[in-house]
């Protein structure tokens, strides 16, 4: 069988496309599968999961008329990288890892149509998680000691204080 | 340590035996990805910064604490030939996209290939693990293991509330992607398949052809994967693969057995045509191929073949690809001459079982 695109090479690829129940046909050569950039296990140009996020990603802007609040999101921009939201929407991919913080404001929505969450519960570094276990347990203290403020209740407030200040003397360093 | 090299040997005899449920499971495999702090991710990096990247972490795996697995090599991918890379694409050993896209791409290979660590894929590190049969437990155990040696050395790009940070906003959390790679042949001739499919995609894991995604299943053969990494711990994500590929398993099992009560002569003829066709034929085509090996795998199991063993037949999907015959029958060969020697591999492998 011959290529039904340029009719001159042998066809090597035949695969069956159905869009919205319609079935179409290819029996192509490779030179011309490549050419049409048509949706080949394996080949450049398929549809990907980034295409796919994108497409997640752009449903922010995609009312009519942008609003101002969409058209700052628009705006945002890594100062690390230098990736622009508009960039990270179209490729679907972070450029760096302070990206995250840049574009935080964007993320929640986006985390939660994606994984059904925000946060992350899982491992933990060793030595950057001893520092965040520090990290929470000061702020759980700090807490205590605010109420304990409020309460009154000033010797206990004084021995939380005392072990907040011991607790950040002791915190691993980075 | 010697106790952990004795699991590395125990867990290559595992290799040799197939591992777990393999009459159905092909392998498991457990992949994390991780960064490093402060430098772009490849799809940014220059090449000085992916050069950077190679040089924090290819010296970690030649490190004392890594000889506990056994010995490694890396391989730079700019230093391979289009074929080498092709093979280890059909191995499974390393990702379309490292193949293909990367800069300053490398991968760091034990001696009996269970451990493949990409860098400068799509994050700056991905830890790959796989085992045969299901094994995803033992697979997120050792890969786990190779991810603290790391983070021993290096900083990872962590963050407090989103975890580990990835490229991909869908690998963001534990980076984990668990994935068992299953034959359910009773499934698809029964039109069962589409239903069971669509179930696992409602429990947040998802299903993808062999060659990861956007591959379509051949042969059978799929391969389920979460889908979820944020908001959910590993061994959360870890205990809900194994249980749904419990039940597909237990699925799998039931149709089969039907199939052979119900219309024995027919899938018994069936089998036994694939058996001939594949002993005899003389252009091979590799979606044909794939399909009558899957025929003599199901035949295997169901007794209705006393050969060839499972492992030939795993050998064999890999064999049938394009870059190995290439590497086994020279290197430039046209779509019709693979068909070829395709159809002439397998009748010299099967019919001397006969």
């Amino acid at each position: 069988m011959l290529c039904q695109e340029c009719g001159v090479k042998p066809a090597t690829l035949h695969f069956t496309k159905i869009v919205n129940g319609e079935k179409t046909e290819f029996h192509i050569c490779e030179s011309c599968a490549r050419e049409k950039g048509e949706l080949i296990p394996g080949t450049a140009g398929g549809f990907s999961i980034h295409s796919l996020l994108s497409g997640l990603l752009d449903l922010e802007g995609a009312g009519k008329e942008k609003n101002a609040a969409a058209q700052t999101v628009q705006g945002l921009r890594c100062e690390n990288c230098g990736m622009t939201y508009s960039q990270f929407s179209k490729l679907g991919r972070f450029g760096c890892s302070s990206c995250y913080k840049y574009f935080d404001s964007t993320l929640d929505p986006l985390f939660r149509r994606v994984h059904g969450s925000t946060a992350h519960v899982g491992k933990l570094p060793k030595r950057a998680g001893a520092q965040i276990m520090c990290k929470r347990k000061i702020d759980e203290l700090k807490q205590e000691l605010q109420q304990s403020i409020a309460d009154e209740e000033f010797e206990t407030a004084a021995e939380l204080r005392d072990q907040i200040r011991k607790l950040e003397k002791e915190m691993p360093q980075e | 340590m010697s106790s952990l090299r004795f699991t590395e040997q125990a867990l290559s005899e595992w290799m040799r035996c197939g591992g777990s449920h393999s009459e159905i499971v092909i392998s498991s495999r457990m992949r994390i990805a991780r960064n490093l702090e402060h430098l772009p991710f490849p799809l940014l990096a220059s090449a000085e910064q992916s050069e950077e990247v190679l040089e924090q972490l290819a010296p970690v795996f030649q490190g004392e604490a890594a000889a506990n697995f056994g010995s490694f090599q890396l391989l730079k991918l700019d230093e391979l030939d289009e074929l080498d890379k092709k093979v280890l694409v059909e191995k499974h050993l390393i990702s379309p996209n490292l193949a293909n896209d990367s800069r300053g791409g490398a991968v760091i290979l034990n001696e009996d290939e269970s451990v493949s660590i990409m860098i400068n894929e799509e994050d700056h590190l991905r830890i790959q693990c796989l085992f045969p049969g299901l094994q995803v437990r033992e697979a997120w155990v050792r890969a786990t293991a190779i991810d603290d040696i790391f983070e021993g050395s290096v900083n990872y790009a962590f963050d407090d509330r989103r975890g580990y940070l990835t490229s991909c906003p869908t690998n963001v959390g534990t980076g984990l992607r668990a994935s068992v790679m299953v034959h359910l042949p009773a499934l698809v001739m029964t039109h069962q398949i589409n239903r069971i499919l669509s179930a696992v995609n409602q429990v947040g894991l998802t299903v993808r052809g062999i060659y990861g995604e956007g591959s379509e299943a051949v042969g059978n053969i799929f391969q389920i994967s979460n889908q979820i990494t944020l908001g959910q711990t590993e061994n959360e994500i870890i205990e809900n693969l194994h249980s749904v590929v419990t039940q597909i398993i237990e699925h799998e099992r039931n149709a089969r057995e039907r199939l052979l009560a119900d219309s024995a002569l027919r899938i018994t003829d069936r089998i036994k045509r694939s058996y001939g066709i594949l002993s005899y034929a003389a252009v091979m085509e590799l979606k044909e191929s794939a399909q009558r090996l899957s025929d003599l795998r199901l035949g295997v199991d169901l007794g209705i073949l006393e050969g060839p063993p499972i492992s030939v037949l795993n050998e064999l999907n890999v064999k049938t690809q394009p870059g190995f015959l290439q590497k086994m029958f020279g290197d430039e060969m046209t779509a019709t001459e693979c068909d070829m020697y395709r159809a002439k591999l397998l009748r010299e492998t099967l019919g001397s079982q006969h």
